[in-house]
């Protein structure tokens, strides 16, 4: 569509240069687990990954929890997931094995009007080898070294940076929150660690994509991300093209920790295949006068559940939350944001936009809390909810919970419908009446969008353009 | 060879309620018409029945532009075909900036576009940008417009000045301008008057629907058009404004035998309290 050619062209302009990757066909050694999970493929992936001890007890002792711990009743509906009929440790170059005539056409397809460079798309669908960003790679791991930015791969933080992962891994998100996080804990595998020493400012976006040697698109990643006093860096993860996957479960655990006057944003767009339960635990802690930020895109999956989370632990902190949701047929996007204000004088705002199309559904579920004590706080939340058709669906559940005084909190929810007259009037221009939806559903995120980096931006435009079509008839 | 809009014998009834009640009118590339008629007598639902609105709905009659039988054709296949309609009431679309949508509509309505495929090639985006710095010169228009979003939070003048822009921008054949002066203070009333002025020419054909001689001081139209009870019940030229000026709708009803219904609008002035 218009506005997104238009939008891509200033791409063009240079800003995908990181695009210009090969690929080569390494032959790696190969390991894939049994489905299912006991101790023994546990241990297992701590003898193939040579983890120390200290990992292999964690993972163990996470087992046992997640064991334990009742399904989740909440939320979507989980009862398609079988958890014994899963793969929980495939090493990424066994995922070679699949030619990318196997990959299914309507994927292929969307690559192609993504315009996703071919070694970019085998990289996506699984198909092909290593993803070589090398060259990309050394160059911006140089210029972080300079700065004494640690940005590597989770399993190589093990190794490298074992006692800074030591103190913090699984401190904001323990392996008992949730029987996700046990599960994520126990099998997980590749992510990003990063760890950006006080005051120094990354300028530019850190993309999860620049790393090497990683299970880049791990089921069960584990990111962990330490700003240091005063530090400041924006991390981007994932990609927007859909991400193809024969794993039917993708559980997530990403935890944060802004110290002292550090900023953090961390924006992912996601767009799973339709067959994906992606069930995520992204929580952060912000302590005095940290801003923290989450954006998050929520596109495909069969079901989403996905909550960001914000813990002001100290007086200043201030934590914001921009979620977008887009579901469409067969498809339950669960998202929201939660924010919890554990200290006096400490702000913050969470909206979300969702879309329903198609049947699809969307909910936004939420969470604000002041504990007690913690005067003087400030929230807003919004959420705007748009719904294209009949037969789609949006539900709003937001949880409020004060416990402090002198607060002000505000919390406004809509549910809207493309209006006739809208239509009308773009059509009356010469939109299509696809055209003219399009541009409306597109206006409608627009205020999310704009915080995207430029290509992240035109992708999701383009992915709202794709999602769009053949809607109307 | 100038294309015309041809109207015959239209009716148009807005949920069951007959409006527009056999109604005929055409105008050619390069006329200039104006239609005026009390308020609630139908001006706009006749406007956005020719632009294809679905909320109105054509019981009989004919529409052609060109000799192109519009009435089955969709808003936007009657734009490109170089149907324009400035609306009384232009809709807010939020997120949108004007640039964008400018750009997409431009690019649909131009002819070497009508490729008869679904999705718009765009224009490119310097020559986009070129034309749209130029016509918001020419209009004077203030460049902050091209980002702004689509008539969200513009004021009453803004939308008709964004309306204007529009039309000069799609450039179509046919322009109907439903009261595009209404809600502007009379600089604005002569701004955008003289705006229009500048875009008539042989290629442009129009129909100003309007409540007030003022504007049509500066569009001299050649055909006025008296829409009473559903119907064009007088055309004439300049001594018509005059004499509804002076005298008000009241002759004309009952020339024709018709009774004054009473409208509930939050109507303006009405034209024959106005002495310009
Ligand atoms: N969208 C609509 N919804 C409900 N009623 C409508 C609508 N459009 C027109 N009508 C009705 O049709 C009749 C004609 O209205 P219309 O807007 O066409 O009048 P008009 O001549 O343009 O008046 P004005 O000079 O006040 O703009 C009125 O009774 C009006 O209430
Ligand atoms: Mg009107």
């Amino acid at each position: 569509m218009a506005e997104l050619q238009k939008q891509q062209e200033a791409v063009d302009l240079g800003v995908s240069s990181e695009y210009k990757y090969g690929f080569h066909d390494d032959v790696k050694p190969v390991f894939k687990s049994r489905k299912g999970l006991d101790t023994e493929i546990i241990n297992q992936i701590c003898d193939v990954k040579g983890e120390p001890d200290w990992m292999r007890q964690y993972r163990l002792k996470a087992y046992e929890i997640f064991k334990q711990k009742p399904d989740l009743k909440w939320g979507g509906d989980l009862s398609g997931l079988d958890y014994d009929d899963i793969y929980y440790y495939v090493k990424a170059s066994d995922r070679v094995e699949r030619s990318w005539d196997e990959v299914p056409d309507d994927i292929k397809k969307t690559f192609d009007r993504l315009g996703i460079p071919e070694a970019e798309r085998k990289f996506l669908a699984g198909v092909g080898a290593q993803y070589d960003s090398e060259v990309v790679y050394h160059n911006i791991e140089e210029e972080l070294e300079k700065i004494g930015v640690i940005f590597v791969d989770t399993d190589t933080a093990i190794r490298e940076y074992p006692d800074l992962v030591k103190e913090y891994f699984g401190t904001v998100i323990p392996s008992a929150d949730n029987k996700l996080a046990a599960l994520n804990s126990a099998v997980w595998s590749g992510g990003s660690f990063i760890y950006v020493p006080p005051g120094v400012k990354v300028d530019y976006p850190l993309q999860a994509y620049f790393r090497i040697n990683s299970e880049n698109m791990g089921q069960f990643e584990r990111t962990l991300i330490i700003a240091d006093e005063g530090a400041e860096v924006h991390y981007v993860e994932g990609c927007t093209a859909p991400t193809f996957s024969s794993e039917s479960l993708h559980s997530a655990v990403v935890e944060i920790i802004c110290k002292k006057g550090s900023r953090v944003r961390y924006t992912t767009i996601q767009n799973w295949a339709n067959n994906v339960y992606n069930l995520v635990t992204k929580r952060s802690t912000a302590y005095e006068d940290a801003h923290m930020e989450w954006i998050d895109g929520n596109l495909g999956s069969k079901l989403t559940m996905k909550y960001p989370s914000i813990y002001m632990m100290e007086p200043g902190a201030h934590g914001e939350i921009l979620s977008i949701a887009f579901a469409t047929k067969g498809q339950h996007q669960d998202a929201g944001g939660k924010v919890i204000h554990c200290a006096p004088n400490t702000s913050s705002r969470i909206t979300s936009k969702s879309i329903s199309k198609d049947g699809g559904r969307s909910s936004y579920r939420g969470e604000l809390k002041v504990l007690n004590g913690a005067k003087g706080c400030k929230s807003n939340v919004e959420c705007d909810a748009l719904i294209l058709d009949e037969e789609s669906r949006s539900d709003t559940y937001p949880v409020i919970q004060i416990d402090a005084d002198d607060v002000n909190v505000g919390h406004e929810a809509r549910v809207s419908k493309i209006g006739e007259e809208q239509l009308f009037y773009l059509m009356s221009r010469g939109l299509s009446e696809e055209e003219a939806s399009t541009m409306i559903v597109n206006g409608f995120i627009e205020p999310l969008v704009k915080e995207l980096p430029m290509e992240y931006a035109v992708e999701m435009n383009r992915l709202i353009q794709l999602q769009m079509e053949g809607s109307v008839g | 060879m100038s294309t015309e809009l041809v109207i015959k014998d239209l009716h148009v009834s807005v949920e069951e309620q007959p409006i527009i009640k056999g109604l005929n009118l055409s105008v050619k590339q390069g006329e200039i018409h104006a239609l005026m008629g009390p308020n609630g007598s139908g001006k706009s639902t006749l406007a956005n029945a020719l632009m294809g609105n679905p909320f109105y709905t054509i019981d009989s009659g004919e529409v052609t532009i060109g000799g192109v039988d519009i009435l089955e054709l969709e808003p936007n296949e009657r734009a490109k075909l170089g149907l324009f309609l400035a609306f009384q009431y232009p809709t807010a679309i939020p997120g949108v900036s004007m640039a964008n949508f400018l750009r997409m509509a431009v690019s649909a309505v131009r002819v070497e576009n009508s490729n008869g495929s679904e999705t718009t090639e765009l224009l490119p985006m310097r020559q986009f940008r070129r034309e749209l710095r130029a016509k918001m010169k020419q209009l004077g228009v203030d460049e902050s417009f091209a980002r702004r979003y689509l008539n969200d939070g513009f004021s009453g003048g803004e939308k008709k000045r964004a309306e204007v822009l529009q039309l000069a921008m799609l450039e179509p054949k046919i322009a109907i301008l439903d009261e595009t002066d209404s809600g502007l203070d009379i600089d604005a009333v002569r701004i955008v008057g003289e705006s229009v002025n500048q875009l008539i020419g042989p290629n442009l054909g129009v129909l100003i629907i309007t409540h007030y001689p003022r504007l049509l001081n500066y569009i001299r139209p050649q055909f006025i058009h008296i829409l009473l009870d559903g119907k064009v019940v007088e055309s004439g030229g300049w001594e018509l404004a005059e004499l509804l000026e002076n005298k008000g709708y009241d002759p004309i009803r009952e020339a024709h035998g018709l009774t004054e219904t009473v409208v509930e609008t939050e109507a303006e002035e009405p034209l024959a309290s106005l002495r310009v």
